[in-house]
């Protein structure tokens, strides 16, 4: 037993108040389900029932894309930049005001752990806000061309592993651009997008500007495939997105795909060792590893490949992995149990392979779906867990000798999402930079996101950029680009 | 404690893989070191200082710190009068509840040493004394040893010593190896047995966390029983991040050596809060093993009052207040 044991630090529920059932957030208000059923949303680290949503049908995207169209042609289409900027700036404040209420929600309904939905989500899920608010009036000047206009209505369909953040990501640059949304969170993350419909209202914003429909697969081909839509923006795995890309091909439809990832974490023989070490942690263990870009493949040079193996499972015998809601969680519950089968057949087709394989050890509580921080060593290009996105907190180590065989193995995925470069040497973060065929090239950190800063992948990670001014750029036509 | 068995600069030779100790091979070895990214090495500290600290584990963070405490005196004013208070303080830290436990130490200068250790008697508190010139080591090496041997001979338990920053920061390593390597020779008693030697490293004049990293090695390497940060006479002292550092340094000290070095930050650690961040640190970067006052102390004087008004409020279920805990160091102005 450990000197010093942490006695249990867990926030409260009571901030949250959760209804029985919620229905579909439509020109403003809930409104009933027209012909479509209803599921449950579980929390995954208890299988309690949180409450019950709506399970869309067509005629209920019809009705959502109909408010979006009127709001955006009675309305928000019409509005100045200013006073868009004003509602997008009330919603971020609300956000921020509400921000305990939205951590809790999202731990509750995602399992992710407390610090990071208190430190991270919900913070820079109001930082979008905010930012894009202060670019609804100076459109003109982005650089995006000559006279940037909205699309129109805008088709959203988001994935589970940042709810509320996808949610910003997404919702933000469309109103801040003059656009109408309707919007469709992952099935087994539902809540916040549900919570979000009240500040919808809260700030007063115009009827059917903002539509939320909840939902599974069924639902969000509806939206994919109705014909009122202008642009579709998603989030989510290749094989969803390749099958978007075929579903809109010939339409006038635009889309950006933010897709999966394989991303490379590079560690050269002279880097900081220790904060490398952290930056590998972070890479793959935060948010459980439910990330696209997450630096699920360690390059580490062979000539300190085993004292950082050391060192790092030392550290992650401190990571902390329990009930989501503890303030002193590290890592928390896999978001569902589909996603809990994935992970473990894939792992056990590493062990199969002949990758060798490594856990924490750490206790795991009885209900729920969970997963040890995992590490296989010996993994090699050709073994299915150095090429396919396992989703889950699972790293696995290669080797390489000098740069140009980093860089080589690094590119070797069909994906290109992120890279994580770590060196004291200024001149190779430059190189790699430039050679790496990834979206987000991170120097000496990983996992750092700021509204700022354009987030896209190259290959098959997707096409368009979120965040800063080139995101703007996907919910606008110029005349020059059309 | 009885003298090393190893000859510093014998063990220092095996270690490097050189025949003679010269300044290009220490050089070569400390600058071989990882480097710190601060901006990582910031992120960790402040992520350590987010964890939630409640009920049965808080309160004995606060036992183990108020145990931990080198309660310091070290001003020109300082009277005979002020340390007897000081060593009555540490004797009953809180007179109101005897199960307060005492601090590690009593921090002084040497010519307050025979003062301090009268008027704590037979107490199992020890008597440490700061030596070399303190607080900024500018002084020829003779009167440094001068310096140390009289605190000893006037009954100190542990050594307090400063390095020589100026020697450090022009890149004589070697310099600062043989002076931390003479007075721990200087702290060998009469008798054989040795005061615990802890080298302050004045980490705020050294300014980068590189430098922290390849003084801390230096130190251990010379032979320092304890690194420690600060004088308390420099800002920035005991910062999270340096602290931090250094114990990754012990840690790998010891993954190297198989010996445990202790670490002592010095200096603005003020709030119970405070001292319960450094030892989370403690526990996740270097281990358990470091959580006792043997391997680990704060050099403070204001915190232990802090710690005890915490201590009270968890006992009796409401704050007291500053005129609830007796203060010994009332300021002078």
């Amino acid at each position: 037993m450990a000197k010093f044991e942490y006695a249990p630090a867990p926030e409260s529920r009571a901030v949250v108040d959760l209804a029985p059932s919620y229905g579909l957030f439509i020109n403003g208000e809930f409104t009933e389900s027209q012909g479509g059923s209803a599921f449950k949303t579980v929390n995954p680290a208890t299988e309690e029932v949180l409450s019950e949503v709506t399970d869309a049908s067509a005629a209920d995207v019809d009705r959502a894309v109909a408010a979006a169209r009127r709001a955006y042609n009675g309305v928000w289409g019409r509005m100045s930049g200013a006073d868009r900027g004003k509602y997008l700036f009330r919603i971020a404040r609300i956000l921020q005001e509400r921000a305990r209420e939205f951590a809790v929600l999202e731990t509750l309904d995602n399992g992710k752990p407390i610090k990071e939905s208190r430190d991270v989500d919900i913070p820079l899920a109001a930082a979008h806000f905010f930012y894009h608010a202060g670019w609804a009036d100076k459109l003109e000047y982005a650089g995006l061309g000559t006279n940037p206009r909205a699309h129109g209505v805008v088709g959203q369909v988001i994935p589970w592993n940042f709810p509320l953040l996808m949610l910003a990501w997404k919702i933000a640059p469309a109103l801040a651009t003059g656009n109408t949304v309707v919007l469709k969170p992952a099935e087994t993350t539902p809540l916040t997008a549900l919570l979000f419909a009240d500040v919808v209202q809260q700030a007063d914003l115009p009827p059917g500007v903002v539509n939320i429909v909840t939902g599974a697969g069924a639902t969000g081909q509806a939206i994919v495939d109705h014909p009122d839509i202008d642009k579709l923006a998603f989030t989510g795995s290749t094989g969803v997105g390749k099958m978007i890309a075929r579903s809109i091909a010939g339409t006038r439809k635009k889309a950006t795909l933010e897709l999966g990832g394989k991303a490379a974490n590079i560690i050269f023989e002279d880097a900081a060792i220790h904060q490398a070490v952290e930056g590998i942690v972070n890479g793959i263990f935060f948010n459980q590893g439910h990330v696209c870009c997450a630096g699920s493949r360690l390059l580490v040079q062979e000539n300190i490949a085993e004292d950082v193996e050391r060192r790092l499972k030392r550290r992650l015998q401190t990571l902390r992995v329990g009930d989501p809601l503890d303030k002193n969680t590290d890592v928390g519950a896999i978001n569902s149990k589909a996603q809990l089968t994935r992970i473990t057949e894939l792992t056990d087709a590493g062990e199969a392979e002949g990758a060798e394989r490594w856990d924490n050890g750490c206790e795991l509580p009885a209900k729920g779906f969970w997963f040890r921080p995992t590490v296989f060593t010996g993994v090699s290009q050709g073994h299915r867990i150095a090429q396919e996105e396992i989703f889950g907190p699972v790293l696995s180590v290669l080797t390489f000798r000098t740069p140009q065989e980093a860089v080589a193995k690094a590119n070797n995925t069909p994906y290109g999402l992120s890279a994580g470069v770590w060196t004291e040497k200024g001149s190779r973060i430059l190189w790699m930079a430039d050679q790496l065929r990834a979206g987000v090239v991170w120097a000496n950190t990983f996992n750092k996101f700021d509204p700022t800063s354009p987030f896209g992948g190259y290959k098959e990670s997707g096409y368009g950029r979120e965040g800063g001014r080139h995101g703007l750029s996907a919910y606008v036509t110029t005349e020059s680009n059309g | 404690m009885s003298a090393p068995s190893v000859d510093p600069t014998a063990r220092a030779r095996d270690l490097l893989g050189v025949s003679r100790l010269t300044n290009a091979a220490l050089t070569s070895w400390l600058h071989g070191l990882p480097g710190v990214d601060q901006v990582g090495c910031e992120g960790r500290a402040a992520g350590l200082g987010t964890r939630s600290i409640k009920t049965t584990s808080k309160a004995w963070a606060i036992d183990t710190a108020i145990s931990m405490i080198d309660l310091t005196t070290l001003e020109g004013a300082d009277t005979k009068g002020k340390v007897r208070g000081l060593a009555a303080k540490s004797l009953h830290p809180d007179p109101t509840d005897p199960s307060t436990p005492s601090p590690a130490a009593v921090c002084v200068y040497g010519d307050m040493v025979a003062t301090a250790r009268e008027a704590l008697g037979d107490a199992p508190i020890n008597v440490a004394a700061v030596a070399t010139a303190f607080p900024s080591g500018r002084a020829s090496m003779p009167v440094k040893l001068a310096d140390t041997r009289d605190a000893i001979a006037a009954g100190a338990d542990e050594i307090d010593m400063v390095i020589d920053r100026g020697a450090f920061l022009s890149g004589d390593y070697l310099g600062v190896f043989r002076e931390i390597a003479q007075v721990s020779e200087a702290c060998v008693r009469e008798d054989g047995t040795r005061a615990r030697l802890k080298v302050i490293m004045e980490t705020g004049e050294l300014v980068t966390y590189d430098n922290v990293r390849r003084a801390s090695w230096l130190s251990m390497l010379a032979g320092g029983d304890f690194i420690k940060t600060s004088t308390g006479k420099v800002s920035p002292a005991a910062t999270l991040p340096v602290t931090l550092i250094m114990l990754e340094a012990v840690r790998d000290w010891r993954d190297l050596t198989g010996e445990m070095v202790g670490v002592k930050p010095a200096g603005g650690i003020r709030t119970s809060k405070d001292a319960i961040k450094f030892l989370v640190t403690v526990s996740e970067i270097a281990g358990d093993d470091w959580l006792d006052p043997f391997w680990f102390r704060f050099g403070a004087s204001s915190l232990l009052n802090d710690l005890l008004l915490q201590r009270q409020r968890m006992r009796i279920g409401a704050y007291s207040g500053a005129d609830y805990v007796t203060d010994d160091s009332p300021s002078l102005y």
